[in-house]
Order: C-alpha cells, then structure tokens, then sequence
C-alpha cells in the first residue's frame, strides 16, 4: 500500500506516494528527478547510491524510504557548489580524480562524514574510512591524494 | 525528470549559429561582398553529406570564432577529449579554450571505432590532427586572396591571419569562414572504425613548433562529475518512458517455456515482452519493473548444465579440441634445431581464468522508437555500431536511427552496454513506447561478455654457456570474441542469439609483443577451443580491456623472469642481453633507474619472518607502445595475502599529448591491472556463473591500494603517438608474480594470486 512521505532533501521539502517499502534511491531518482546518487548494486556492496541521513552516510538503494523518517537526507547536489565547494569537491578538481565517476557519491559522501568527524586522519584512518567502496576505473591513488588534501584544507 | 532539450547534443546548425553579432540565419550564408571562386569551392551554407571524406564531417568553425570538432571516438573519462582538443587548437593556431569537441553521436560524427584498442589519440587524434592542418591550410588560402598577400607570407595567431610584415592585414577565421561549412574533400582511405583516415593536402605541424601539444592541460569534464552536474546514461528520461528489466535463466541456455503473467498483475502498469528466449519486464516506474522481474513465475526448460565445474577449467582447456589454430607473424631461425642442440630446456606453463568487465554500475540504455526516426541513448563505447545493431534488429535502416553515446557507468571494451541498448530496443518496439533499460548487478557481472580464460606455454632452449638459443611461446585458450567487440550484427548479441538468429562465432587469439632478440624463435601460435555453451553464454568472450594483452604477457614476461632466475642473473640484465630495439632498451634501463633497482637474482636472500618483500620486473610493448615496470611487493606467508606496495613505470607511446592526464591513465591502468592479478577470476558451477556481484567478484579495494605508482614519461616528439589506455595493464600481472617469486622463491603461475591461491602456492 503506498503511503505518503515528506522528506527533507538538500534544504527542500517534497512530498511523495510510494510504497513504504521502495528503496530511497529511486524515490529520490524516479519521484524527485535527482540523478546523482547512482545504482551500483543494490545490495548496498559499492557506495554509487550513497547520501547523508542526519549528517551520516547510507546506501539508500537497500534503505526503505520509510526509514528516512523525518531526517534531513543530503545528497551530492548538497555537498557544495561550485561557488561554495565543499573541501573534498575542490580537492578532486585539484587532483582530477574521477575517471568515469560513477562511483563519486561513494567517495565524497563517505570521505565528508569521516572528515568531519575525524581532523587530521592518518593515511591508515583513511584507508579504513574508505574501505569496501568500488572503483572500478582504478583512480584509488587519486582519492587518496584529494581526501587527503581535503583533510589539509579542514584543518 | 530532465528535459530533452537539455539532453540533445547541440546540432551543428545550433553550433555553427552561436555567437553574437556573426550570427547567421538557417540555410543563408552570410552574403560575399566579393564572390571570389575559391571561397565557392572551399566554404558552403549547407552541410555536405556526414561522410568519412568530408572535411567538413570533423571540423567546424562557427561563427563566433570558436571550432567545433567531431569525433566518432568516445572519452570514458581519460582526458581524450582534452587531447583532441590540443591537438587540433595546436594546427589552428587557436587558443585551447577555442576548440568545442563533441564525440560519439552519430548525427555529427562519422564511425571512427568509438573507445577501441586505446586509439583515441593513435587513431583518432590523427585523423582530428590532419583535419585541423588541412582547414587551416585552406583558411589561409582563403585569407591569402581576401588580402592580396600570398599564403607564404602570412601567419595565423589566435585564429587571425595577418601579414607576417602588416600586422594590420589581418582577417580571422570567423570572418573568413563562420556560419559556413567547410566543402573540402579528403584522401579517405576507404576504411571505417579504427583504421579510418581521411587527410587532406596540408603536412601537419613540425613538432618542434608546439605550444598546446605536451601542455598539461586539465581535464573539463571533472567539475560537472563533482558538484553531482554530469548527466550519464542512467539519467536520460524521455516524456512516456517506462522502466525496462530483462530475466536470465538461473542455469544457462534454460529457455522459458511458460510464463504467467498474472503473478504480476498487481504490480501497476507491469508488462511481460516475451519472444523465444528474450525476456525482460516494463513498469512506469523503475522500481515496480524491478519488483515484476522478481515476481514474474516463469517455468524453464531443464537443460543439461553446460559448463564443467570450476575445478577442471583449464584440464578442459587442454583437452578439448582445437577450433582454429594460427601462426602470426614469421619463426626466426631453427626453433627446432636450437631444441635439439640444447645444453637446457626450461619450460612453463600459465593459467588465466576467465574476468568480467564488472563495470561500476550495470548497463543502461534508453531507446525512442517514432515512426521516422528511433532515437538511441547509450554508454556503449563505440556508438556507431551500436547505432547500427539496433537498426539491424528492429529492421529500419541505420541513417534512421540517431545514436547519441552519453557516458555510461563505466566501459573497459565490450561490456554489458551493447546487449543492453539491443535488449532495449526490443523491448521498446514491443511495448511501444520509450524503454529506459538498466540491468541489476547480477546481470551486469554475470552475463556481460568475459575476457577468455587460456593457458600458455613458453620454452626455451638454453646452450652449454648460458645462452637462450631458442625460444617458444604458444597459447591454448577460448578466443578473444565469441561474439565481436561491438554490437553492431544480431548474432553478437543476446538480443540476437535469444531470438533464434544464426550464430557465427567469433574466433581469434593473441602473442606476445616484445623485440627479445633469441636466434632462433618461434611465438606466434595459438590455438583456441569452442565456446562452452553456444548460444546466450554468461560466459561468451569478448574484449576486456586489452584483450588477451595481461594473460599473454603474465605468461611470456613471468617466464623470462624465470630463465633469468634459472641462469642466475639479475631479471634487468637478462633483458638487456636481449631486447634489440632502442625504445624498448630505454623504457628498461629508466624503469629500472628510477626504482633504484640493484642489480641481483632473484630469489632474494636471507629474508626471515612471516612478511618478505621482493621486486619483480617486466616490460611489453602494445601496438607501438612500450614500457617496463617495477613491483614492489611484501607477501604476508601465513594468510598468503600480497600488498602491492610500489610500482615504477617507465612509458613511451612516443608524442605526448598531455602528460598531466597521461600520467593518471597510466596509474589507474597499473590499479586496474593489480586488481585483475590479485582478485579476478569469474566463479561458476556446471550451471552458470556464479560471480555475480562485488562479494563474488572482489576487486582491488582502496586499503590494499600501492602507497605510489611512480611514472616516468619519456616523450617522443618525433614519433607519431599510440596508445596509453591499455598497456599499462598488460605487464603488471607479470611483475607482480615475480616479485612473489623474489619475495618467497615461489613460482606463482596461475592468477588470481587471491590470500587463499597464495597460501596453497606457498604451502
């Protein structure tokens, strides 16, 4: 039965019907038309899905947009902006990361929370902050390099 | 949902009209004052055909100056668009940010091969060169009569034309030209795809003149991908599109033989397209057609299972009877004899299993079928022949069908783009309506087209000094294209294959590349086998990023590791005893430089402990290409894990274009080629294949990433550019296994070299 959900994205707020059981991602893909958060895998396996719930990244392609609640969700679109880029946005300009960049909300949303939380990472904290997700086009020393400059720029 | 307006490539027509004050109206020119014959000849209002010969088929300048370029070449995120772009402002005279490059659509572009054989700048970039120097030559032809001055003595700066002793006789091009199109016919040599070249009268420019060529100039397609702005494939929506998913069989060549429809009645809008083996499902909305392809009860048929289990893969190999057999290329001297009078035969052999493109996200496509015109999205690398497969199975004539490549979730050869754009355009022409197709990631890893698993054998012989007096390479393996590196016939699809077209297989192999100078020496032969199951395999070969290129020379180079070992010299010097040709004699001795390599045999000594580390070595060439590379690797004895700790590359693919984006695509090849040595191998039972997304199909993760991959380029300026996109895969397999075997003294001859395949070998 579908039911109807207000969820807070990227500072606005929409209403959707939807099953209560359908994956964020396509409520955010298919009923609010945003095409940055990706599907890699559905099984929540490669991170080409992820957004922030609360400041916290989730795949949303294995999360029930009933499980967004009321929590504010931000996607790559709400990192920053080429006018206000956020750190790890300029970083990867800087160090040209991406290949195909398929794989990029993975990356950045995953490496936003965990910079956030932890200032002045060690090589090895990033590695295991980073851990799991997919790249298929082997840009992983070019990530490497912009989180790392990004953890420079935030101090 | 996007608009299609936004998502249309500009027409030419738009782009020749941008600008301000120089815009022209449709179809009229801006009038001549002074009609003078060559302009007539060389400049018209309206487009001459789309046709290889054309001038005007690659390059426009419009009307406010700016050049547009089209390229049948595609850039998956490697920077080629930026080095078309140097490469073409370097022979205009015209500042990099002039140059407009669209590629891949095939409404604007002839069929240059799309993404192939790393020939975007080898091949492409040639063609786009040739292009620009020969409508520069015909802009100051044009400009020479417009100023009474002769082309000798006229020089172009920042696309203006101006008298080398007048500098205030000057015309720009827009003001030659802007609004027209170029009616300049070319030396098309008669070929599409990879090998088309059309030049015109003009000598591109001397090298020793470059500005633009061999700046590191950044790439412009990184920005958009950052701030979330990049439209790829998977976000084409088109005003009445439904969601499309296909269904494979769980055991391979099954073939449905009921379908009940109504287990998906309650799903809104859920639709069956069902036609011999082709099956797949549309909803409106895109979860809804992934819930009916779920849900959909469909009865099988009860093949026997085709595949032998894993286990006997490469015994199958050996024994199953040779399909096609070849020798490329001509023996040197008397392998035989050499074999025959040898002091020492030393021989090897090496497996290969089968890999997946397990590109990023599964395959997507969009297909818009009108009664003119069937419209296609796709991220298939070479658009063309896509283009042309899907008017092939909807039966409309190519030029009916507008191909528009947009970038897809990853493309590393034939992967699961091209069966997704034909399964789409079926399932389009049977709902009658828009189809957006993507595959889930079952479908994307376990049934996209694999590289071939092979086995090899090297051997040489060795006389009573210590000479290689003989050498012998051969390959046994399945071949490189069951069905063919694009999409182009039905019988290379599974669209084709599931309903009922005729097969024909594909066939073929590979050798080794080096200029190893052994007297005697034979490496050219190899022989492949029949495809396990014939007709809709998961595992159908076809091209994976440098086809055959890392299973050969894993083999070829590891061997010559171990004959080096096997003689007790240092692996560097054997080579240099015998590598002939200069470029390849240079990519070694720099390689080996910058690792600070110390010249020693391997194994390494007096290692104690359960880590040991060793550095291994190799060096290939790839059409034109060579390089050489070092490994540095620490092997964990207990769990039989390896870190690839540090590689050195040293690359020579002569011209350098951009170094900057040269640099990357030589890291993330290196990145790309450790991950298909260390984890890669497609899992599968008698049933089917079971590698089916990133659990079962590992690949290299960032926390096992090399803590640098240090790059020497050597520039060429003389030597006309080849490919970097692939060959920095092809040796690395090979330098890793040897430096296992410097760390450890074990001999690792088959990949992957997963912990569990480690451990066994050390054990």
């Amino acid at each position: 039965m579908s039911e109807k959900f207000s969820l807070s994205v990227d500072g606005s707020t929409h209403t959707v019907t939807a099953d209560p059981g359908t994956p964020l991602l396509y409520v955010l893909r298919d009923d609010l038309g945003l095409n940055n958060p990706h599907f890699g895998c559905g099984l929540a396996q490669c991170g080409a899905c992820t957004v922030h719930l609360d400041g916290q990244p989730i795949r949303s392609c294995v999360t029930p947009v009933s499980a967004a609640g009321n929590g504010k969700i931000t996607t790559l679109a709400g990192l920053g902006t080429p006018e206000k880029p956020h750190p790890l946005q300029a970083a990867y300009i800087e160090e040209q990361v991406p290949q195909c960049g398929y794989c990029i909300n993975g990356w950045l949303m995953t490496a936003a929370a965990f910079l956030r939380d932890t200032k002045k990472p060690t090589e090895a904290q990033i590695k295991d902050a980073l851990s799991g997700l997919k790249c298929r086009c082997g840009t992983h020393l070019a990530i490497l390099r912009a989180v790392k400059r990004a953890a420079a720029m935030m101090g | 949902m996007i608009s299609i307006a936004k998502l249309n490539r500009p027409s030419r027509r738009a782009l020749l009209k941008s600008g301000g004050a120089l815009v022209v109206s449709i179809g009229a020119p801006m009038p001549l004052q002074l009609a003078r014959a060559a302009e007539e000849a060389w400049l018209v209002g309206a487009q001459p055909p789309l046709t290889p010969d054309q001038l005007s088929s690659y390059i426009a300048v419009n009307a406010d100056g700016t050049i547009s370029i089209f390229s049948g070449k595609t850039d998956l995120g490697q920077g080629l668009q930026v080095a078309l772009a140097q490469m073409v402002a370097e022979e205009l005279d015209v500042p990099f940010t002039a140059v407009k490059v669209v590629t891949g659509d095939t409404a604007s572009s002839v069929n240059q091969g799309g993404a192939s054989s790393a020939s975007g700048i080898q091949e492409g970039g040639k063609q786009l060169r040739a292009a620009a120097a020969e409508a520069r030559r015909v802009l100051v032809e044009l400009a020479a009569e417009k100023l009474g001055v002769s082309a000798a003595q006229l020089v172009v700066d920042g696309g203006v034309v101006h008298s080398n002793t007048e500098m205030a006789k000057s015309v720009s091009y827009a003001e030659l030209v802007g609004g027209r199109y170029f009616n300049v016919t070319l030396a098309w040599n008669g070929k599409i795809g990879n090998p088309l070249y059309a030049p015109g009268k003009a000598r591109p420019k001397d090298p020793k003149d470059f500005k633009i060529v061999g700046q590191p100039i950044k790439r412009q397609d990184i920005a958009p991908k950052v701030f979330a702005q990049q439209d790829f494939c998977t976000d084409i929506k088109v005003p009445g599109m439904v969601h499309g998913r296909m269904i494979r069989p769980a055991v391979a060549g099954a073939m449905p033989v009921n379908v009940d429809e109504s287990s998906i009645k309650d799903i809104p809008g859920a639709r069956v397209v069902w036609n011999q083996g082709f099956l797949g499902v549309v909803a409106d909305k895109e979860w809804d057609a992934i819930k009916a392809a779920r849900d959909l009860k469909v009865t099988w048929s009860n093949p026997t299972p085709p595949f032998p289990d894993q286990a006997s893969l490469y015994d199958h190999i050996r024994k199953a009877p040779v399909r096609k057999s070849e020798t490329e290329g001509r023996p040197v001297g008397d392998v035989d004899a050499a074999f025959k009078n040898a002091a020492r035969v030393i021989e090897a052999e090496y497996e290969w299993p089968f890999q997946s493109h397990a590109s990023m996200g599964p395959a997507c496509a969009v297909v818009d079928i009108k009664a003119d015109q069937v419209t296609l999205w796709t991220g298939s690398q070479k658009p063309h022949f896509t283009r042309d497969g899907v008017a092939r199975i909807l039966g409309v004539p190519p030029e009916k069908v507008h191909g528009i490549w947009i970038l897809g979730p990853g493309s590393y050869g034939r992967n699961d783009a091209g069966d997704c754009a034909i399964d789409a355009a079926l399932l389009a022409k049977a709902v009658g309506r828009p189809v957006r197709l993507q595959y889930m990631r079952d479908q994307g890893t376990g049934w996209d087209p694999k590289a071939p698993a092979s086995i090899h054998r090297a051997r040489a012989a060795i006389d009573a000094s210590g000479k290689v007096i003989g050498y012998e390479f051969t390959s046994k393996a399945f071949p490189r294209v069951d069905v063919n590196s694009n999409e182009s016939a039905p019988h290379d699809t599974l669209a084709g294959q599931l309903t009922g077209v005729p097969l024909k297989s594909g066939d073929g192999f590979g050798v080794p590349e080096e200029s190893y100078g052994f007297a005697n020496k034979r490496t050219g032969y190899w022989e492949t086998i029949a495809p396990l199951l014939d007709r809709g395999s998961p595992l159908r070969t076809s091209h994976l990023r440098d086809p055959i290129g890392p299973q050969v020379h894993f083999a070829s180079e590891s061997f010559m590791d171990e004959l080096a070992a096997a003689l007790n010299l240092d692996p560097v010097e054997f080579r240099l005893q015998y590598v002939s040709e200069p470029r390849d004699i240079a990519v070694i001795k720099a390689a080996a430089e910058k690792a600070g390599w110390q010249p020693a045999p391997s194994p390494r000594k007096g290692q104690g402990g359960n880590t040991v580390s060793g550095r291994g070595f190799a060096y290939v060439q790839r059409h034109g290409t060579r390089l050489a590379i070092v490994a540095n690797v620490d092997v964990d004895r207990s769990s039989g894990k390896i870190w690839p700790r540090k590689f050195t590359v040293a690359h020579d693919c002569g011209q350098i274009i951009n170094p900057d984006g040269l640099v990357r695509v030589i890291q993330a090849g290196v990145v790309q080629g450790i991950s298909r040595t260390l984890w890669e191998e497609v899992k599968f039972n008698n049933k089917n294949v079971t590698s089916v997304d990133w659990q079962s199909y590992p690949i290299l993760d960032i926390a096992e990433a090399p803590e640098a991959i240090d790059v020497v380029l050597i520039d060429r300026p003389e030597i006309a550019p080849s490919g970097a996109g692939e060959p920095a895969i092809r040796p690395v397999a090979a330098a890793i296994a040897n430096a296992v075997f410097d760390a450890t003294g074990v001999r690792i001859r088959r990949v992957p070299f997963s912990p569990d395949n480690v451990k066994s070998a050390l054990s």
